[in-house]
This record gives C-alpha cells, structure tokens and sequence, in this order.
C-alpha cells in the first residue's frame, strides 16, 4: 500500500467538521462589524467612513490571506464564486470575431454549454464551455451551468467542425455536473456524455481544455478530454461534489470539509496524479477578487499551448492523447515482478499502463 | 421487443448440485422458488420474470462455451492512492470485498467463444463495492479493448456498477477516459464492441464505456441511467414514475438496441457475433455453454449485497 499522501490541510492539524479556520473566523468577525457600522451609518446619521473604509481593507486583506493558502474546503468555496469570471468573460479575451453556434440539430439549444468558432491568436478555432450564470436570474436561465444531453451533442458538433476545418479546440471548464433531471434521464444523459467522450478519444485536433472553476464530475469530463489539461490554481476537478461523497460515505452532506480534504480536488493535488498538467496561477485574492487578470492569465497559458500544437500531425497528437489517458490511476500488478527503475516507488504505486500481463 | 433474437433451446443438463438453501425467495412477486428450478430457468423468476443478479462469474459460464474461458489480467489489483478513509480504510474495504467475491477486482476479463465466436470477454461483478470503477476496472477495460484489436475479435462487456469509485477520486473518474481511449481505437480498428447492459448500470460507468457499445443490449428490469433517483427526485422536486430508468424505459426513449431475456442471451451474442465477424473456433461449434461457475457464488440469491 502506498503512503498516505502528505497531508494537504494547512494549520496543526486537520480541521474538525464544522469549524472554520482562524482566518475564516477574523473575516467572519470584521463582516459583522463592517455590517454594524453600515447599519449605523444608515440609522443614525454617523459619519463612520474612516472606520468602515479601514475595515474593508482589513477584510480584503484577510481574503487575499485566506486565497493565498486555501484550505481543500475553501478552495471548494472559492471555486464556486460567483465573482470568478464566466465563460462569456474567457471567450470574450480568448476570441475576436466569435461566432456562438446553438442546437444539437436534434432537440434544442442547452444554454449550459456555449460553443462556436472564433479567432483565438490569428487563427479559427471552436471554444466550447459550461455556462455558469453570475446571478441568480442567469443561473435559472443557464440551468446554474449544468447540461442535458442535448448541450453536450452541441459541444460534439462544434468539436467536430473543428475537426473539419483542421481548427483546435478550446474547452472550458465550470459546472456542478451534468443536470440530474428527468428528461436528462429520457434523452440518453449517459449516452451523451460515452459519446463526448468517445469522439473527442478520437477527434483529429488538438484540445486545450482549461478547468477554471468547478469541474463536476463526468458532466465535467464530458467535454474534458484534453491533450493537455490546464487547471486554475483554485478551481478544483472531482468524481462527486464533496456535499455528495459525505452523504453517501457518512450519510451526512455537511461534512463536505471532510470530504473535500479525503478527496484530494485542488489543481496541485491534482498535478500530483498527473491529471492535470499545469496550474495557472490567480492574481492576488482570486480569480474573482481580479478577474480581468484571471482571464488574461488563461488567455497567456492557452495561447502558448496552441501554439505549440501547431503543426502536429494528428495522427501523433491522438497517439500522445491515448498514452496520456491510458497512464491514469494506480494499481499494483501481482503478477509482474517489479523491474527495478520500472516506477520511481518500485513495488508500491505503479501508473496503470506501466506492464501487460498476460 | 422481447423476440427480436429468437427465444432459443437451450441445454440445462450440467447444473452442479446445490448444498443449501434448497429455496429461494423472489425479491419481487416474493414467491418462494425452488432453487433447482430457478437455476434451470438462468435465475430468471418462472413466476413473474424477475431477473435476479448475477456474479460476474455466472454471467460468463452462462453465456460461453464450456472450457472456452481463460482469465486475463486477475493479477490487477487497486492501490490505495488517496489514503482514503471513511468508516473504514478503503484497503480494509478492498480487502473484504476480496473475501466475500474471491475475485481481486470488480471486473473478471478474459478470452472465450459463444457458439463457436471468438470474442474478448468483461463481466463486472456488482457485489465489489457495488461494481465501482477504480484504476484496475479502468485498466482491465482498456487491456480488453487493445487486445480486441490485437486479435480483431469482437469486445463484449457486461456492465453492472454503481458507477466510478469514489475512494479513488479523481483518479477513478478517469477511468472513463481511459476506458473511452481505448475503445476510440478499437472503432479505429474496425473491431465490433458489444456492450450488455445489466442490472445496474449507472454513474460514471453508464456515462462511459457501458454507453459505448456498437450495440446495446439490456436485461430486462436493468436499472440503467446516469443519476441516481433520489437525487432527480430531489432535483426537480417530484417522484419518478414506475418504471423509470428500466431496461424498458430506455428501449421506449430509443437508447438501447434491444431488450434479452437470460435464456436468450448467449444464442443472441452467439449470432451477433458471427454478423461482426468474430474469428470462429469450430471445434467450439455446437458446444455447450459452461454451466453455473460456483453453486455457492455469493451473489446468487439474487439480492443486492450489503
């Protein structure tokens, strides 16, 4: 069995469910605060503008502490901001002259997932993303970012135009999941994401994919399948919610803290298992506290991989996505003794992919 | 629906004998059946047809020719990458899904014939952390899949999994990439994949390779879909009618190919896999199927296991 990987929490030690770390607490203290003070302001004609002016800068500094070494849990919360920049902002920075395309040609428009073609750095390319909203009307109207089939067969048809017209993809991106609903259900959710899947597995262009906030699971991976895989430092990319691992591991959804830390979500764990091949950092207090630097740090980190695709023949761009792929998880092979120099942990943790055994 | 593929005759002659528990109850009409007729019957309830689940072990004796099997790849075994913990350690859960399976992982793979057809074979074994895909179920999958087009026969894979292993976390959701990778070269190939959807197919497996098939079969009553349904009831805020993500359910919305009854599983892959062009063993031709594998086999009461 392989070490218990070091332990990622910050502080003495890991956090009881339910608490909050000193930092989280001071902010909590200093919102009350600032919120009394407004209150008083308003009520009785006081001028605190010293005062309040002081406090909020001593809350931005204690979010920007907070940003700067998230806890597992935090990173969850910073992740879902709703101030961190939006699909429409990437496409925005990445493209000029873009082009949104609608319809599965089947069903009907899924405003979860936009996708079209642009010019990203001289040249067309298709960029597909989940749409998450910034307030709650939008959220309603973008299904809070959550797709139906019908928004994956779009990204599908726009990945394979792509294809086509010898343009790379770009995918972004940011949602809970796939929507869990009843029609999701009628109109082949399962199918549509095993064939996002399959086709982008053979899709002859390159894919830059970037996770910039929340990567939800399979409805995540569904447009995930990236030759290289780009991850903003506090987005996080996980096989279930961490609310939805602890209700179904200790039958109790607020444990999510716990969970989010056994999980091991966060863009440098992640690097660690070789899911995710490079980190793009936040600016000062997170992608939300300055998101026009967010975006121009994606737009930097997209275009030099898109530049390094070119040219690349697609036959050896989808030889180097399948060996990318293949290589993921850990396992142990009983049957195959361990080749010294075969994995730098000899005899624990072998990357899958590493020996055939017959 | 349910004649599509012809109701076949079927051989029961090499049943093994059952030590105990001479009956069984049916977890939905709750008849008591006797157990030596519901083996004969391919554990399919004689009174209302239900279906009862079966080990991964089972499902390929039933299907493949007698002696066809040979294993690979049973030396896989997971790691524990995250040093994951909840009631207990994930390799304390491993190890006692080992022991009560006998099987090192949630998924048994190897080479065998149907009716004299060649074909790479997967049978996913649902009472091993509830058929749950870790890095070994992903890589046994892929090793399927190359050694498909390795040999150009055709792929059949059961599918019965509650989806991806969450103890392995991220690492385990790709798994369904590797597993797609793997597949897009076997349809580069050119080589036939049959998938088998059987009771349950859901999550991350459903979403995955279990969806991937050049044909899909279902058995009827299988629970298939991706969510779960307390979650859409939560959702959308309502119950879910009767009925909802059945094998009939997704055959009514145009998602599987067709619906087999047991009896008529192993004539229907054993034709289908003469229309894909499986390589034939005739020495095989008009062999019988293997039989039940294990008398005792955990699973075959039919209920879902703790």
């Amino acid at each position: 069995m392989a070490a218990r990987p070091p332990d990622i929490a910050r502080g003495p030690g890991p956090e009881p469910a339910g608490s909050e770390g000193p930092l989280e607490r001071d902010l909590a203290e200093v919102e009350r605060e600032l919120r009394d003070l407004r209150r008083i302001t308003a009520t009785q004609h006081m001028d605190l503008a010293a005062q309040i002016t002081a406090l909020e800068a001593r809350a931005e500094e204690l979010r920007e502490a907070i940003a700067r070494s998230p806890s597992p849990w935090q990173t969850v919360q910073l992740a879902r901001h709703s101030g961190r920049p939006r699909v429409g902002d990437y496409i925005a920075g990445l493209a000029t002259e873009f082009v949104e395309m609608h319809g599965d040609r089947a069903f009907r428009d899924d405003p979860a997932i936009v996708a079209g073609l642009g010019m990203v750095d001289g040249r067309p390319a298709a960029l597909v993303g989940h749409a998450k909203g910034r307030d709650t009307r939008e959220n309603i109207a973008r299904n809070f970012g959550m797709p139906n089939p019908e928004g994956y067969r779009k990204a599908l048809r726009v990945m394979r135009l792509a294809e086509k017209l010898g343009a790379p993809v770009v995918t972004l991106i940011d949602t809970p999941g796939a929507f869990p609903g009843k029609e999701a259900e009628e109109r082949g959710q399962s199918e549509a994401i095993a064939r996002a899947l399959l086709d982008m597995a053979r899709l002859r262009t390159p894919i830059v994919t970037v996770i910039t906030g929340e990567g939800g699971s399979g409805g995540a991976l569904a447009i995930g399948l990236g030759d290289v895989i780009l991850m903003l430092e506090h987005a996080i990319y996980s096989v279930i919610s961490p609310e939805g691992c602890a209700a179904i591991l200790w039958r109790d959804g607020s444990r999510g803290r716990e969970a989010a830390q056994a999980l091991r979500i966060t863009a440098k764990d992640l690097t660690e298992f070789g899911v995710v091949d490079e980190i793009i950092p936040e600016p000062p207090g997170g992608a939300h506290a300055h998101p026009d630097a967010a975006v121009a740090a994606v737009i930097a980190a997209v275009h030099r991989h898109l530049a390094a695709f070119v040219g690349r023949p697609a036959d050896a761009l989808r030889a180097a996505r399948y060996e990318k792929f293949r290589r993921l998880g850990r396992l142990r092979d009983l049957g195959e003794p361990q080749a010294a120099g075969d994995a730098p942990q000899a005899g624990k943790a072998v990357r899958s992919g590493g020996g055939r055994a017959e | 629906m349910l004649n599509w593929l012809g109701r076949p005759k079927v051989a029961s002659s090499q049943r093994r004998e059952i030590p105990a528990g001479l009956w069984v109850k049916c977890p939905r009409c709750a008849n008591l059946i006797y157990r030596k007729e519901l083996e004969r019957n391919f554990r399919v309830c004689p009174r209302c047809g239900y279906h009862h689940r079966l080990s991964a072990a089972d499902r390929l004796a039933i299907v493949l020719d007698k002696d066809s099997f040979e294993e690979t790849d049973r030396s896989l075994i997971p790691e524990d990458p995250l040093g994951f913990v909840d009631e207990k350690p994930y390799p304390a859960r491993i190890e006692d899904a080992q022991r009560r399976t006998g099987l090192p992982e949630a998924i048994i793979t190897g080479t065998g014939t149907i009716e004299g057809g060649r074909a790479v074979v997967g049978a996913m074994e649902f009472g091993f952390l509830g058929g749950s895909m870790g890095a070994v179920v992903g890589e046994k999958v892929a090793r399927s899949a190359e050694r498909a087009v390795d040999t150009r026969q055709p792929l059949i894979l059961f599918a019965a999994s509650g989806g991806a292993r969450m103890q392995e976390g991220t690492l385990s959701l790709m798994q369904m990439a590797k597993a797609s990778v793997a597949l897009g070269r076997l349809a580069d190939a050119g080589v036939a994949f049959l998938s088998v959807l059987c009771d349950p197919t859901t999550g991350g497996v459903a979403a995955s390779f279990a969806f991937q098939g050049d044909l899909i079969l279902a058995e009827p009553g299988a629970l298939v879909g991706f969510a779960g349904r307390r979650v859409i009831e939560q959702t959308i805020r309502q119950k879910l009618p009767e009925g909802f993500q059945t094998a009939e359910f997704l055959m009514e919305h145009g998602l599987v190919d067709a619906i087999v009854p047991r009896p008529d599983l192993r004539p229907a892959l054993g034709r289908l896999l003469r229309f894909c062009g499986a390589p034939v063993d005739a020495g095989r031709v008009g062999a019988p199927a293997q039989g039940w594998a294990s008398a005792e086999s955990p699973s075959t009461d039919g209920r879902a296991p703790a």
